[in-house]
């Protein structure tokens, strides 16, 4: 369970680019809640990962997971715990390491072998790895030796996704993860997306800029405006959503219309 | 003819663990640690002075741990001071050439009919008269497959990461700090351990022996990684001696050739410039050829 307990942020405070990131934002988010989270550029979605991640710490509020306070953790003690991945498919692997390696770095940095630095990957965990990677579908499994600087994009984001969710961790933050996908390769990712959550019952949160993937996928959705939450629809409300409703619902929230072409304009 | 190999192969493994150094901290830290020139003097200057005492073997393994704490200041300084790597490097360098000074007394201190790792092999009879050879390949050998094995270890890997996606890196459970520490301790031990060897080797540690040190030895790595090529771990380190010892054979044949040993180290800087500008110019080449060409066609027509 993750609980974010009014959190506030501000950027370069008292200066002429203050800039208010997060605003007394608050989020209770359940085991096995899958919450989709829409909103224009700048509304603090990814600022509210960062803050999740610890790539910043908040000036007020508190981070908590499964209990534990996280607010002033630094980000490489929190990753074990928690998976990301971000829109730019290059960032989650190392490129001039191969496959098996790559999927080694993320296995054995979990809880089992969190104190042995000097551990190696057995002949067991390597055909773990094949089956992990074979579940892709797109052959990874037969080129475990090659440098995954010779993936493409979707491959790679592919390969992300599975390096963070092999052992699952207890919340995956998805920052737009097939963005920057070709429409056939995002719809793969994103299907992969699903099965692995599901299966998992892995707690997970998706930036998306896409409103019908917003309401289709996961149990919850959220949209944002200037650092808060203004809209939180789940269960029995969430069912019958239409995109035109969620717009209509938003302007209710925020105040006023949602003026994001990228949102607006993608058209499936 | 024969000594002259024999003498260019006990160079090339006695300066090969400089080069793995860089190997690890340039190639795969993707640091380039300008604490080698002084680490390599503390190597000797440590292991000089566990000769005198009378403690040869164990004069390595000092030398290394010296050299490691060497290498952990530059680290500190550039991880936790946010000291840029480069300069982290030079002030560290610039403080060792006192220290070297203090450890040894004095600026060039003599082993001369002292018992060093040498002398030992030569007494026991070990390899007959490639004695020397058979010693400093086999610490280097060993040196190298522990790098290798590491390298595969989860630390390692962490290592490797580190230098290869620093945004993967702050977004995975792997501490920058701590890898970047380990990997310049562990690059600077082994520096460390060829300027021990060294020190025994020629039966004196000088204070100024270190100079230009990470260029000779970028030019093993750099000769090593052209001719070998990329590849696994264990592919890349054989690569990295095969350099070393190349390089003192190209050494060898310059002196031969009656270069003055004083041009070396431009013989040196110009191999190191050349290798890593090649890519460049070879890509800068392949343009003009391909603007040419395209402006012969169009005059063609």
């Amino acid at each position: 369970m993750l609980e974010l307990k009014h959190i506030h942020k501000t950027f370069n405070p008292g200066t002429v680019n203050e800039k208010k990131a997060l605003r007394d934002l608050s989020l209770v988010l359940e085991d096995g809640d899958f919450a989709t989270i829409v909103g224009s550029n700048g509304a603090g979605k990814s600022t509210m990962f960062n803050c999740i991640a610890g790539d910043f710490y908040p000036d007020e509020g508190d981070v908590v997971l499964d209990g534990t306070d996280l607010t002033y953790l630094p980000s490489h003690r929190r990753s074990r715990q928690i998976g990301r991945l971000f829109q730019d498919p290059m960032r989650g692997t190392a490129p001039h390491m191969t496959i098996g390696e790559n999927l080694a770095l993320a296995y054995l940095r979990t809880a089992k072998h969190q104190s042995a630095f000097l551990s190696r990957v057995s002949r067991k965990d390597k055909d773990f790895f094949r089956d992990q990677l074979s579940r892709l579908d797109m052959g990874l499994e037969d080129r475990m030796s090659q440098p995954v600087g010779l993936l493409s994009g979707g491959q790679r984001q592919a390969l992300t996704l599975l390096m963070a969710t092999m052992v699952p961790p207890k919340l995956l933050l998805l920052d737009e993860h097939t963005a920057a996908l070709d429409p056939g390769t995002a719809e793969k990712v994103l299907a992969l997306t699903k099965e692995i959550v599901a299966e998992g019952k892995i707690t997970c949160l998706m930036i998306t800029h896409n409103m019908k993937n917003a309401l289709e996928l996961g149990s919850r959705t959220l949209m944002m405006d200037s650092g808060r939450i203004v809209l939180d629809v789940k269960g029995e409300e969430r069912k019958g959503l239409t995109v035109e409703d969620l717009l209509q619902r938003f302007k209710a929230g925020a105040g006023k219309e949602l003026d994001d072409d990228r949102i607006l304009l993608s058209d499936d | 003819m024969l000594i002259i190999i024999q003498t260019a192969l006990e160079a090339g493994f006695l300066y090969a663990p400089i080069a793995l150094a860089l190997f690890l901290s340039f190639s795969i830290l993707d640091i380039a640690d300008m604490t080698t020139d002084g680490a390599f003097v503390l190597g000797g200057a440590v292991s000089a002075v566990c000769c005198v005492a009378g403690h040869p073997v164990l004069a390595l393994p000092a030398a290394m741990l010296a050299a490691a704490a060497a290498g952990f200041i530059t680290a500190f300084l550039q991880t936790r001071l946010g000291v840029p790597s480069i300069l982290a490097g030079i002030v560290t360098n610039i403080g060792l050439y006192s220290i070297n000074l203090m450890v040894m007394g004095t600026s060039n201190l003599s082993l001369f009919q002292m018992e060093t790792i040498y002398t030992m092999a030569r007494a026991s009879g070990f390899a007959g008269s490639w004695y020397k050879l058979a010693v400093t390949a086999l610490a280097v050998v060993l040196v190298a497959a522990l790098l290798v094995l590491f390298l595969g270890t989860r630390l390692g890997l962490s290592i490797r990461a580190t230098g290869d996606n620093a945004d993967m890196v702050r977004a995975s459970s792997i501490d920058p700090t701590f890898t970047i520490t380990v990997g310049l301790c562990v690059a600077n031990a082994m520096t460390g351990l060829s300027g021990a060897m060294v020190a025994q080797y020629n039966t004196y540690a000088d204070v100024n022996s270190g100079t230009g040190m990470v260029v000779l030895a970028l030019a093993a790595l750099v000769i090593g990684e052209t001719l070998i090529g990329k590849g696994s771990m264990l592919r890349r380190a054989v690569g990295v001696l095969a350099g070393s010892v190349i390089y003192r054979f190209i050494y060898a044949a310059a002196l031969r050739a009656n270069v003055p040993a004083d041009y070396m180290k431009l013989v040196s800087a110009v191999i190191v410039g050349v290798a890593i500008a090649a890519p460049t110019v070879r890509k800068w080449a392949a343009f003009q050829m391909q603007k040419r060409r395209a402006a012969a066609r169009k005059g063609g027509r």
